[in-house]
């Protein structure tokens, strides 16, 4: 055969590979968005989401999942904020003040990676024997700091990516201009990490507001609005595994209906996020 | 020398990693004078002006010894806040790195980190470094719009007003005309020499004809060495190394 030939051959193999996965994933997207909406979709109403349960998460189907909602978004939205509040300075810190220690933030990296992968249910088990040992019971602080812990290494290290790819040139731009370490960070990195930044967000609060394991000890469950944060709270992905394992039909698929209010959710919260960059922050360099 | 010193390089040596990349550089730059540093790519032109601004501080493998003195203190060895020092001069990288915000911005970034905050001032200022960098009549009308807009010979403008506008005494320019037309290209040699008046300028450049033109005084560097240096018309007219004679007679290889 003529390496011509051969590499004619080579092409369409790797065009017929790319067609089929990239075919089978959106496939497998589209039956996961299409059976949350066929089972979801009629049992979502306005009492869904304006009311509280009645009648017991494994039997009732009256009511609605109002206090998962707000419990999720309080969970989420707080854990998001201190993990934000957290892991903005670090990521800043580790690209900017310690760009010649490259043998040290390489550890750092590595470690944040392992912290990364284990998963969150160990987070769980931690944060409830930390309870434990102190004497608290579930509630919504203890959960918060629970995700928080568990979304601060995702969070760094999508930070770190992006900024990673900030070019020297720009950090010594910033620095001929007599810029301390703290102006070079947080007036020249984080402006042209921004998108970046919002990216890490979004994906720390994805995983924050989508967990059940990390939750389930920490935080507990009730029918109630939280109004403290020592009480404990109801979460969506929690509210959706319990009427997942009812077994009356209905009260199943409330979860699907659920489920898609936890996506809806998510995906109003990007969509804010990212009108928000392109209002605010709209001069990244791109090199 | 006749003219008063404003840098003086001693005994420079600068290692990156394993490579020695300046070779016991010693060299004196005059005040209010255009120093041009000529040589082959690859050189150390561009380290020799990091070093004079400590840029090299950022790079974890360099290794230096020797002295920088600019205004009587050793500014490789000091302790004094290293932003002062990088204050007091002006860089214009050899490719343009425009801040990400927008063009009036990129000039009152550093007049605001110097704490020059009033709004009148600052406009009057930008106005002025924009004017001196002959980017005014092509950015009035869009001062709101991102630097990242700019073609990259109108960038290289920009940072060469967001430099003069941090008040250095010293500009440091690596090729600051290698992106722009004949036409451009004249008019910044133009804008060195009225510059001179009021700065020391060190001047990097691969154009011969454009150092004939401007240069007071000539520094030849050839694989990390300092090999001739002295005022323009002798270095040019009766250059003493036989590299140096071969780079002015354009048989350089
Ligand atoms: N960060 C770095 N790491 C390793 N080597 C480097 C680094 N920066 C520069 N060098 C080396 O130092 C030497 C001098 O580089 P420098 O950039 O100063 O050359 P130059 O004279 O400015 O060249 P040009 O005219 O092409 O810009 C080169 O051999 C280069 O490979
Ligand atoms: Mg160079």
């Amino acid at each position: 055969m003529t390496d011509r030939r051969i590499r004619i051959i080579e092409e369409g193999f790797f065009r017929v590979l790319m067609f089929f996965s990239t075919s089978a994933i959106v496939m497998v997207l589209l039956l996961i968005i299409i059976s949350i909406l066929v089972k979801g979709l009629p049992s979502l109403s306005w009492e869904m989401i304006s009311q509280t349960p009645r009648g017991g998460f494994y039997f009732g189907k009256e009511g609605g999942i109002l206090n998962a909602i707000i419990g999720s978004l309080y969970l989420a939205g707080g854990s998001t904020l201190l993990a934000f509040a957290v892991s903005l300075p670090v990521a800043l810190f580790m690209n900017v003040h310690l760009v010649k220690k490259v043998k040290l933030v390489n550890t750092v990296r590595f470690l944040l990676d392992l912290l990364w992968g284990i998963p969150s249910i160990v987070y769980g088990a931690f944060g409830f024997t930390v309870m434990v040992y102190l004497g608290l019971r579930t509630s919504l602080l203890a959960g918060i700091i629970t995700v928080t812990l568990f979304i601060i290494p995702i969070m760094i290290r999508a930070m770190d990516e992006i900024m990673k790819t900030v070019p020297r040139g720009l950090l010594e731009a910033t620095y001929s201009l007599g810029s301390t370490r703290s102006e070079t960070a947080y007036r020249v990195f984080f402006r042209q990490c921004f998108s970046g930044i919002i990216t890490a967000i979004l994906l720390a609060f994805g995983r924050g507001i989508g967990d059940a394991a990390s939750v389930l000890f920490t935080t507990g469950y009730t029918d109630r609005i939280p109004t403290s944060l020592s009480q404990p709270t109801a979460t969506l992905p929690l509210s959706i595994f319990f009427q997942l394992s009812s077994p009356i039909k209905e009260v199943q698929n409330r979860a699907y209906a659920s489920a898609l209010i936890l996506t809806i959710i998510i995906l109003i919260i990007s969509v804010l996020a990212r009108v928000f960059e392109r209002r605010y922050f709209k001069h990244k360099i791109n090199f | 020398m006749d003219t008063p010193v404003k840098i003086d390089i001693k005994d420079l040596n600068l290692f990156i990693g394993k490579n020695h990349i300046l070779k016991d550089i010693n060299v004196t730059i005059p005040e209010k004078k255009i120093t041009v540093l000529l040589g082959q790519s690859g050189c150390g032109k561009t380290t020799l002006l990091k070093s004079m601004n400590r840029l090299i501080d950022l790079n974890n493998q360099v290794r230096v010894s020797g002295s920088i003195t600019i205004d009587n203190e050793d500014i490789l060895h000091t302790r004094k806040d290293i932003t002062k020092i990088r204050k007091k001069m002006g860089l214009l990288s050899q490719r343009p790195y425009p801040l990400p915000m927008n063009i009036y911005n990129n000039i009152a970034f550093g007049l605001r980190i110097s704490g020059r905050k009033n709004r009148i001032n600052l406009d009057k200022r930008v106005e002025r470094y924009l004017r001196q960098a002959h980017l005014w009549d092509e950015a009035k009308d869009r001062l709101r719009d991102s630097a990242s807009s700019l073609s990259i010979g109108q960038q290289q403008r920009l940072c060469l007003a967001r430099g003069l506008a941090v008040d250095p005494v010293i500009i440091l320019a690596d090729e600051p005309t290698s992106a722009l037309d004949p036409i451009s290209s004249m008019a910044i040699e133009q804008m060195f020499t009225e510059l001179k008046q009021s700065y020391t300028i060190v001047l990097v450049t691969h154009i011969l004809q454009q150092a004939l033109r401007v240069a007071d005084y000539v520094i030849f560097m050839y694989l990390g060495e300092v090999i001739e240096q002295g005022p323009a018309h002798e270095v040019f007219t009766n250059p003493k190394n036989v590299v140096t004679r071969q780079f002015i007679q354009g048989n350089f290889s």
